[in-house]
């Protein structure tokens, strides 16, 4: 909570100077992955090699989400034959794991990001078609 | 809130910019917070404070019911009685199992979001835009962003600019004109269930449509009352079950995407090799949950971005010069062009009737080579050796599998969904048309009712087109 606070405060006190867009991959079809390829205009404020890692586990996780695993298909099978209802009490795979990446990336925003003055946006907040990464523009130091 | 809700907005709020958070909320202005259902840009119906979210069209979903419930309601009262003295009385127990399962699934496919894909925010759009223009080499003139081609599992797919959405197309993703919004893994739109069949809700609709028939087949049995409808939805059934086999949507089907006629080395690089895994994949696999936040509030502020300084993109600039860049302003470009267009001497001919697109027949290919030369702006004749007649079954217009054989039901009743759109259009394409607004509009005073630009002239796109309609009018004669 008190980290939350510190990146509102962070908010108020600098402003947005660039957003960046992490496109997604199709090259695997339709599963959800995002491109790894390090954008230009990150270079200055993180090592590629974060970037990277960061881009690779968020995909792990996706690709575990929509993973055609014999739990899933139990899931699916005992849905079918309580005619869907059994999702009104449980939660499915897929969402137990989009919990698993929005505490990740929490994490990494607070542990890698926010220190480098950008902000990680939960991919499912943008419809899982970009990572925006916000730049903050710091005003309390002089460039 | 529900403690489950209040949960989820902790999670994602934590990470957002949204600068609401649960703590925050008691000590907010007391401006009204709407929720997102109610700001929802496209065609769509919500009840339930949102949680359910149909068409806007559902006065056929209404007659399903009724079909369905008065039927089974007459079955149950007059004849279930006598079957189940004469002969035994599971049968009324398996009939009632079967009516319940058709109705939850009825209603699971006509409530839930079918895979809707949110809009871009300006943001986004913004650098889809900038993007694009470092991609172009902008030269005063603007294209707007037209295609991107993918490599995936070894075949080449292009993935479609989409004007409405202001976003690239995920593949198998189609923009619905009846709803107006992008859906993911977009089967069709189906009036029957009174809402589009996607991504997350292809598996209810299948089992609604198995079910049916084996209800159907069940009553029928017993007592005959229209052998028609029965065939109809057998034939549905059957239909849905060999895409499902084979992993394709309707609307791939329609098109020949993936068909081995368009080429030799043609295959659906979607498909996982065998019937059972493609089967597993499309009834049991992971379902997705909704992109679209309907229940969540409305941001009451956005995040802006700052002012330019030490020569950062100007993207406040260019955030205005999308706020300007409305189907309008298209609207008016577009007409520019046209006249500019007009004038050209390098185009063949300017067909007087409307020009009718059979992009639902079209193959995929074809598609992309059109919305590379489509703009958000100029519309120009669609220069053909032979022009291309009208669509003769309006069913075409519609995204579904209307015009193939076994579906009668569904074919008789797609014209009603065209109804709606003479207004605009007496031929909706399915996928293109939508997409730019301003288009349609503009293109009706000029009497084209969908016009392809050469902006940039291009004879070698043309001939591709030319050669794509030639080969969409050959697999329509062959239906």
């Amino acid at each position: 909570m008190a980290e939350t606070h510190s990146l509102q405060d962070m908010r108020q006190q600098v402003a947005v100077a660039a957003k960046v867009f992490i496109q997604r991959d199709y090259t695997n079809g339709t599963m959800c992955q995002f491109q790894t390829k390090f954008p230009s205009d990150l270079e200055t404020k993180i090592d590629k090699q974060q970037f990277e890692e960061t881009i690779r586990t968020l995909n792990n996780l996706y690709a575990e989400a929509e993973k055609l695993s014999s739990q899933s298909f139990i899931e699916g099978c005992l849905a079918c034959l309580t005619a869907y209802t059994v999702f009104l009490c449980m939660e499915t795979h897929y969402e137990k794991v989009l919990k698993k990446i929005a505490k990740y990336i929490q994490e990494q925003n607070e542990k890698v990001y926010a220190p480098r003055g950008l902000l990680l946006t939960d991919p499912i907040e943008r419809g899982l078609r970009v990572i925006e990464i916000t730049i903050y523009e710091d005003r309390s130091f002089s460039r | 809130p529900p403690p489950g809700k209040s949960m989820r907005e902790c999670e994602y709020s934590q990470i957002s910019t949204r600068s609401s958070t649960p703590m925050e909320t008691p000590h907010k202005k007391r401006s009204p917070k709407r929720k997102k259902w109610e700001a929802f840009p496209g065609r769509n119906k919500f009840y339930c404070d949102g949680r359910i979210m149909m068409a806007k069209q559902t006065g056929v979903f209404y007659l399903t019911l009724v079909l369905i419930l008065v039927t089974c309601g007459l079955f149950f009262t007059f004849d279930c009685q006598y079957l189940a003295k004469e002969l035994t009385p599971i049968i009324p127990v398996i009939g009632g199992a079967l009516f319940l399962f058709v109705l939850g699934t009825l209603l699971r496919t006509s409530f839930s979001d079918p895979g809707v894909l949110p809009r871009a925010t300006p943001d986004e759009a913004a650098d889809l835009e900038r993007q694009i223009d470092v991609a172009n080499g902008s030269t005063g003139y603007r294209p707007p962003p037209r295609t991107k081609e993918v490599v995936i599992n070894g075949q080449t797919v292009k993935l479609k600019y989409c004007f409405t959405c202001k976003i690239f197309r995920p593949p198998r993703a189609s923009h619905c004109s009846l709803c107006d919004n992008c859906v993911e893994r977009f089967d069709h739109h189906c009036p029957w269930v009174g809402n589009c069949v996607g991504r997350r809700n292809y598996r209810f609709f299948y089992m609604f449509i198995l079910s049916l028939s084996f209800l159907t087949i069940f009553i029928f049995a017993f007592v005959v009352v229209c052998f028609f409808s029965v065939w109809s939805i057998v034939g549905l059934s059957g239909f849905h079950t060999y895409l499902i086999s084979s992993n394709q949507t309707t609307n791939e089907d329609i098109k020949g995407s993936w068909s081995s006629k368009r080429g030799k080395d043609n295959y659906n690089p979607y498909s996982y090799g065998n019937i059972f895994t493609n089967c597993c994949a499309a009834l049991c696999g992971p379902l997705p949950p909704s992109l679209i936040d309907r229940r969540g509030y409305v941001e009451a502020d956005a995040p802006q971005l700052a002012a330019p300084t030490n020569g950062i993109t100007m993207y406040g600039a260019t955030q205005s010069q999308q706020s300007h860049m409305c189907d309008q302003d298209q609207c008016i470009q577009s007409t520019k062009f046209v006249l500019q267009a007009a004038a050209t001497p390098l185009l063949q001919q300017q067909t007087s009737e409307p020009v009718i697109i059979t992009s639902s027949t079209e193959n995929g290919t074809s598609l992309p080579a059109r919305a590379s030369l489509t703009l958000g702006g100029p519309c120009s004749t669609f220069p053909l050796g032979q022009p291309t007649p009208p669509t003769s079954t309006p069913s075409l217009s519609c995204q579904e599998a209307a015009d193939v054989l076994p579906i009668h039901g569904h074919t008789l009743n797609h014209t009603y969904p065209l109804q709606e759109q003479a207004p605009h259009h007496h031929y909706l394409t399915p996928e293109e048309v939508p997409s730019p607004p301003g288009m349609l509009h503009c293109g009706s005073p000029l009497g084209h009712s969908h016009t392809v630009q050469a902006g940039f002239y291009n004879p070698a796109s043309q001939d591709s087109l030319h050669e794509d309609s030639v080969r969409g009018l050959v697999k329509l004669s062959s239906v």
